[in-house]
């Protein structure tokens, strides 16, 4: 022990002994890195268990005409006849996939530039924050539950409370939920409806602006609207990519009010399939779980490329101020 | 530090009140037109079966509160026991998310090991993998060790949440722990404490408002979860509430419609009342973990 501490004492001083720094440095590292792996194996674990393993059986699925009802071992090899259909002989699926990308493009936009925008509102209240910031989270933390969907639902019949308030004005609505063209846009307004989450993300993006830079641009003789797009929205950017990413990845996700709008089928007349949903009906309730595979794998790979696209550009509009400290 | 913000908020109250007038009208009409669906469905909870046909307003005329019992008494089961189940399901995804999450992110936040970049980039694809794409094999996967439908059908629910799957809580956490002075590790490993010891005396103990933030969210989340409890309960007995929910949905008679909305606004109860209780915290923690990125 002795022998140990000494060396140390050594380096410190000046005459600096190689060896036995490299030997205490390897042990401290090799301590740790044992640690590491301790720490990390319910996630290792799970990683392998509930993820990997189950992602490579799915894609092996996605090859064979796999039903829960016939044992694994009896499943028949049908090469790419899954992907065959679902983009040549499967007319719904492509209308999923229309469905999810319209909802995705329009409702996360819309939703983004409300938080946004109320997140500004509210940044400059000078009072009542904490209330009004409260209010309107709450949606988020609702919307996403069956209940709520019920609500929506109901609240977009003909007899529901959206058209009691268009006859005021001597409107007569529709009945939303049940009209093709229109369903898909109630589910949007839920969806903007629970603008609440980033708007949080967003407000305390914004408490962390400097004002020193606000200053410094009024005195440079810069307006609010060249302060907004030369100092917040940059400031902001890190933020509003996380939102982005974030909203998009939930937008093409989108299920449990699809489900109950339209009891589980994505009526009426497909307009509210979103991919999940069909990926359920599919899977789950036709049972042809090696169809509902690949039409997982296909997701996935979407979603990457997705991803990779917003981090790839994202390196040309982000700008992170903690770089340059 | 503090020049400055008393230098802002005197210019602030320098401004014009005119402009800050109409900035709260114009806040409280999107109050108004947010919390207008909510109060809605809690009005029409308590309409009867021919207002709620026939007044579309907020109040209702005559005060019905049968629908709760009805919906109450709606099944073979009292609709309590769907919440005990639901309950049972969030609490445990709670414990399991808050331990499973912390320890790996306390991993990739401050331990240097073999393949950490590697590990760390695939949590974070593993953050933007969506939840239905592993339905499927899960399910399979699930079944055939036995525990689709058992008798205690709730193990595919809860053994991802042990097994720190939701990247999100470790990202939050990392991210949080991050911010944490390196400074304070730095002290205790000076005073000899081993990456265990630096765990549970440093990163732990200031790590509360993360976990905090991780248990309200895995709460509500799970309270609010369909998809994953529409697939794996079966049975009418183990159904959670969101599942139950949906049986409300398959008879179409309007006669349901006033239950239905009681039911709805019970089970959206527990996600508001904690929501009051814990929302200063839950702003707290994530403002905390922005300060500090």
């Amino acid at each position: 022990m002795a022998l140990t501490t000494a060396p140390g004492r050594t380096t410190r001083t000046g005459s600096p002994r190689p060896h036995a720094t490299r030997r205490g440095a390897g042990r401290d590292r090799h301590g740790e890195g044992l640690a590491g792996y301790v720490f990390l194996s319910p996630w290792l674990i799970g990683l392998m268990g509930v993820t990997a393993i189950p992602m490579l059986l799915s894609l092996y699925l996605s090859f064979t005409n796999y039903d829960i009802l016939t044992p694994l071992s009896e499943v028949e090899w049908v090469g790419l006849a899954n992907y065959e259909r679902m983009f040549t002989q499967d007319p719904s699926y492509w209308h999923a996939v229309q469905v999810t990308l319209t909802f995705a493009l329009v409702a996360v936009p819309l939703k983004l530039a409300a938080a946004l925008g109320v997140a500004l509102l509210l940044n400059k209240a000078w009072r009542g924050v904490g209330l009004f910031r409260s209010l309107f989270y709450l949606p988020s933390l609702l919307g996403g539950s069956v209940a709520l969907a019920i609500v929506w639902v109901n609240m977009f019949n003909r007899d529901g409370a959206f058209n009691s308030f268009l006859a005021i004005f001597g409107i007569e609505g529709l009945p939303w939920v049940n009209d093709p063209d229109w369903a898909l846009e109630t589910l949007m307004l839920l969806a903007i409806w629970q603008f609440g989450a980033p708007m949080v993300i967003f407000l305390a993006g914004l408490k962390q602006v400097p004002s020193e830079l606000y200053e410094a641009a009024s005195v440079d003789g810069a307006n609010r609207f060249r302060q907004f797009w030369h100092v917040t929205l940059p400031m902001l950017s890190p933020v509003i990519f996380f939102n982005l990413v974030l909203e998009t990845i939930n937008g093409f996700q989108g299920f449990t009010a699809a489900f109950v709008l339209s009891n589980g089928t994505g009526g009426p007349v497909d307009s509210t399939l979103m991919y999940t949903l069909k990926l359920y009906i599919s899977g789950f309730t036709d049972l042809e779980m090696g169809y509902a595979s690949a039409m997982a794998w296909v997701f996935l790979i979407a979603i990457g490329l997705i991803t990779t696209v917003f981090f790839s550009t994202g390196r040309f509009w982000v700008h992170y101020s903690d770089g340059e400290r | 530090m503090t020049a400055v913000t008393s230098t802002g908020a005197r210019v602030g109250a320098r401004k014009p009140s005119g402009r800050q007038a109409l900035r709260l009208i114009v806040l409280i009409a999107i109050v108004a037109v947010v919390l207008y669906p909510l109060l809605w469905m809690l009005g029409t909870s308590v309409k009867s079966q021919e207002e709620i046909v026939n007044n579309i307003g907020l109040l209702p005329e005559t005060f019905t509160p049968g629908n709760y019992t009805d919906g109450w008494r709606n099944f073979d089961f009292s609709f309590g026991k769907f919440f005990l189940n639901s309950a049972m399901v969030s609490l445990l995804t709670v414990v399991g998310n808050a331990v499973s999450c912390l320890l790996a992110a306390y991993a990739f936040a401050r331990l240097r090991f073999r393949l950490r970049g590697v590990w760390f980039a695939v949590m974070i694809g593993t953050l933007l993998l969506p939840g239905h794409v592993l339905i499927v094999p899960q399910y399979i996967l699930f079944r055939s060790l036995g525990l689709v439908g058992a008798d205690w059908p709730y193990l595919p629910l809860l053994i991802p949440q042990f097994l720190a799957t939701e990247a999100f809580f470790v990202f939050l956490m990392v991210q949080f722990m991050r911010g944490i002075p390196r400074e304070l590790d730095e002290a205790a490993k000076i005073d000899g404490a081993s990456p265990f010891g630096i765990f549970r005396h440093v990163i732990l103990p200031l790590s509360r408002p993360a976990l905090v933030t991780t248990a309200i969210f895995s709460f509500i989340w799970t309270w609010n979860d369909f998809f994953r409890q529409l697939v794996f309960l079966s049975n009418l007995e183990d159904y959670t509430v969101p599942v139950a929910l949906t049986l409300f949905i398959d008879s179409t008679s309007q006669s349901a419609v006033g239950p239905m909305f009681a039911m709805s606004v019970l089970s959206l109860l527990p996600v508001f009342l904690f929501f009051l209780a814990f929302q200063r915290m839950l702003v707290e923690g994530i403002n905390t973990s922005g300060l500090k990125g």
